[in-house]
């Protein structure tokens, strides 16, 4: 898919994505050593958003599993089609018992679910299990087999192999240690906040109303603010609402008073605004 | 220097680098990170398909083939700085005067110039951190260096610099100092690291990547840790209390499948003629637990119990009462001061000792003294539902354990844990009563944040 880092890079700008050397190199490395890529950071810094440039950067089709706590098999996987089977079986009422049963459990009654989705067929697919910590344990259980041989296995039709590996993305928020034999088959990426250059570049690029020198201060006050000890760290998510929030303000500079009006954008917790106040010198004036 | 600026050197051949990449494995595995053989082929493969002519693109490709969680980062960095340097001895050309390089350094942490800054780490290093009388110098101090080379005092200076090109006007002013005091610490770790290869290339590698690089924060012993390995500590209080809540909700969760309870059975058995259709489960009350933390708070284990108490408070949810006394010589509750998500882990430790009773006539602890007190004056906060946790190193001074007090919080609780900083092998040495007491409460060996979140997982109840 990709020939060097710097075209991954590259392509990924594109898309307006804007990669830092390791998120460009592990891409590079998922695809030329076909393992799933297992992207852990906080919140808002953009983890669903690679896994979707990548699809439009690959021309593929994005497949998405949204974990949640009590996704099973039939939500993950496959599921058969009760209600179409039940018709089949009551149109046709003259047919003997194994015609039946042979017919009801073939292709035309399953439904596949994400997983079965983005291994079957013959074109380029992105999957994407976002939030994997969400999920129970026995879903992992269940990933296994499909991350590490790409296959799955339907009792009544057998099992399906990829003929196209698909590119696999998981999402995590760490919010619970995910099984040692999941992070094994995986190659292990840690999104953290960009450095001060890089994060300019994404809130010019996100936000084009915004003058380069305002800009500057914006990702420096936010790289203040991470500095700090707050109960959440403001994210990219945050830097670049707050940036469209200040378009809309009409405010050309910072200065005490805007910041201190617009400050609950950043920070999400009134303690946090507190102790930001007070460092800034906010209430100065 | 004497290679590209940015390749890998000393490598050459195949078996080089394959030689090379097993043994930063085991110095990997030697600091507890689990690497499989399989990963070990991942990163080959990784070494492969980047080649070896981009150093920062190597370290990434590594990173994500044989690491498993970011905690494990700040022990990678440094070993791989090891076994993948940057450049082999030492830096051409005649050293530069200290001042030429102060001012240098002090343009470079103007222009925030990553890589010129550590050009001049590895010239700082090559020109003041030697010491020894042989020609090449006996061995390479960071220490030495960062004392003669002083960037902090470079501080004002730069600040200056950077005010006066206008580089800095208006709001965001007000940050620039904190903004190159950060530079200045990136500044240093760069000489700490370049100091580090140099006395590996002359001690051997091996030998440096197992005794020089820091263990991961959750191996750290409590007792031994320095002030950043306690802030770094204190920072992973919070996941690491989500984690052991949800593991904990699982537990219960797990615990609420019941037996069957016969009269609501029978019960809902009459719609459908008596015949019991949907046997219903009894259901378990929810026990909410009461937990009682009892922590020595003297200097010698404060690290230890404020991270504790820390940890608890912040798994408050799990439990319907959280009573925490601190003691030194004489006990005082401070629970009030450990309010649910606004507790300050940085003044926690200096405000309990400000606004608490916690001392006598004298400043060192006494076990027997400060477990009696408790008995008598806080007595009824240990009750048939409380567990109690002891945290403490159980040297008492020389003075009377006091195991009939000890013996009495037993009696009353559900349940008493002593978790010990200390290592088991010197308990009972000196003037430690751990024995006696490990003969009355379970005690266990609590060293870092590892044993204690395996501890407060197994031992804290449903």
């Amino acid at each position: 898919m990709f020939t060097s880092v710097d075209d991954v890079a590259a392509r990924l700008a594109e898309t307006g994505y804007l990669a830092s050397p390791a998120v460009a190199t592990t891409v590079f490395l998922a695809d030329r050593l076909g393992k799933p890529l297992l992207v852990e950071g906080p919140a808002g810094v953009g983890k669903t958003e690679l896994a979707k440039a990548v699809a439009q950067v690959a021309g593929a089709r994005l497949v998405r599993l949204q974990c949640y706590e009590g996704v099973d098999e039939s939500r993950a996987l496959y599921e058969w089609n009760h209600a179409k089977q039940l018709l089949r079986i009551s149109a046709g009422r003259d047919e003997t018992w194994d015609e039946t049963r042979t017919d009801i459990f073939s292709e035309e009654f399953l439904l596949p679910r994400p997983l079965l989705t983005a291994i079957r067929g013959d074109d380029p697919k992105v999957l994407l299990i976002d939030e994997t910590d969400k999920a129970d344990v026995e879903v992992e259980g269940l990933l296994l087999e499909v991350l590490s041989d790409f296959q799955v296995t339907v009792p009544e039709l057998g099992t399906v192999t990829a003929t196209r590996r698909p590119f696999v993305v998981l999402t995590s928020n760490a919010s619970r240690e995910l099984s040692e034999a999941l992070r094994r088959r995986c190659l292990f990426l840690h999104i953290g906040f960009p450095d001060e250059e890089l994060e300019r570049r994404i809130v010019r690029l996100k936000v084009p109303g915004l003058d380069e020198a305002l800009a500057r201060s914006v990702v420096r006050v936010v790289g203040a603010l991470r500095a700090m000890d707050l109960r959440k760290l403001p994210s990219v998510a945050e830097t670049i609402d707050w940036a469209r929030t200040l378009i809309a303000l009409g405010a050309d500079t910072l200065d005490e008073t805007v910041v201190r009006d617009s400050l609950g954008v950043l920070l999400k917790h009134q303690e946090d605004v507190l102790k930001a106040t007070a460092k800034l010198d906010l209430d100065a004036l | 220097m004497t290679s590209p600026a940015t390749g890998v050197t000393g490598v050459t051949d195949g078996t080089g680098v394959a030689d090379r990449l097993t043994s930063l494995v085991a110095a990997l595995r030697a600091h507890g990170i689990r690497i499989g053989t399989g990963e070990t082929v991942d990163a080959a493969e990784a070494v492969a398909a980047l080649g070896l002519t981009d150093r920062e693109l190597l370290r990434e490709g590594l990173a994500a083939t044989l690491l498993h969680s970011p905690a494990q980062r700040p022990v990678f960095d440094p070993v791989f700085d090891l076994y993948f340097p940057r450049g082999v001895g030492a830096p051409e050309g005649e050293a530069a005067g200290r001042d030429d390089l102060r001012d240098r350094l002090a343009s470079a942490l103007a222009a925030d110039d990553r890589a010129l800054m550590g050009r001049l780490a590895v010239e700082a290093v090559d020109g003041y951190g030697g010491y020894g009388s042989s020609p090449g110098s006996d061995g390479w101090s960071s220490y030495q260096t960062l004392d003669r080379i002083r960037p902090q005092t470079l501080l004002a200076r730069v600040r200056d610099e950077i005010r006066a090109r206008g580089g800095s006007a208006g709001f965001a002013d007000r940050l620039l100092e904190d903004e190159i005091r950060r530079r200045i610490e990136a500044f240093r770790a760069l000489v700490v690291a370049e100091a580090r290869r140099r006395v590996a290339e002359r001690r051997g590698r091996d030998e440096i990547a197992r005794r020089a690089v820091a263990p991961t924060a959750d191996r750290v012993d409590f007792l031994y840790a320095g002030k950043a390995q306690v802030a770094e500590l204190r920072r992973a209080v919070q996941p690491l209390a989500r984690k052991l809540a949800t593991r904990l909700a699982a537990r219960r969760r797990r615990a609420a499948r019941g037996s069957i309870d016969l009269r609501r059975t029978l019960r809902g058995s009459l719609s459908t003629g008596g015949v019991p259709m949907k046997p219903v489960l009894r259901r378990r009350r929810p026990a909410r637990p009461e937990l009682v933390l009892l922590c020595d708070v003297s200097g010698s284990v404060s690290g230890f119990s404020d991270f504790t108490m820390l940890l608890v408070q912040a798994l408050h949810d799990q439990f319907s009462k959280v009573r925490v006394f601190a003691f030194v010589n004489r006990v005082d509750e401070v629970t009030g001061m450990l309010v649910h998500g606004r507790a300050d882990p940085q003044g926690l430790g200096s405000r309990i000792q400000a606004e608490a009773t916690l001392t006598g006539w004298h400043g060192s602890s006494d076990y027997g003294m400060a477990l009696g007190e408790f008995a008598e004056r806080y007595g009824d906060a240990v009750g048939p539902r409380s567990t109690v946790f002891v945290l403490g190193d159980a040297r008492t001074n020389m003075s009377d354990p006091n195991l009939a007090a000890v013996r009495q919080i037993r009696e009353r609780a559900r349940r008493v844990y002593w978790l010990n900083p200390e290592p088991m092998s010197s308990w009972g040495t000196g003037d430690s009563a751990a024995p006696e007491y490990a003969a009355l409460v379970e005690m266990h060996e609590c060293r870092n944040a590892r044993q204690l979140s395996e501890l407060v997982a197994r031992l804290l109840p449903v």
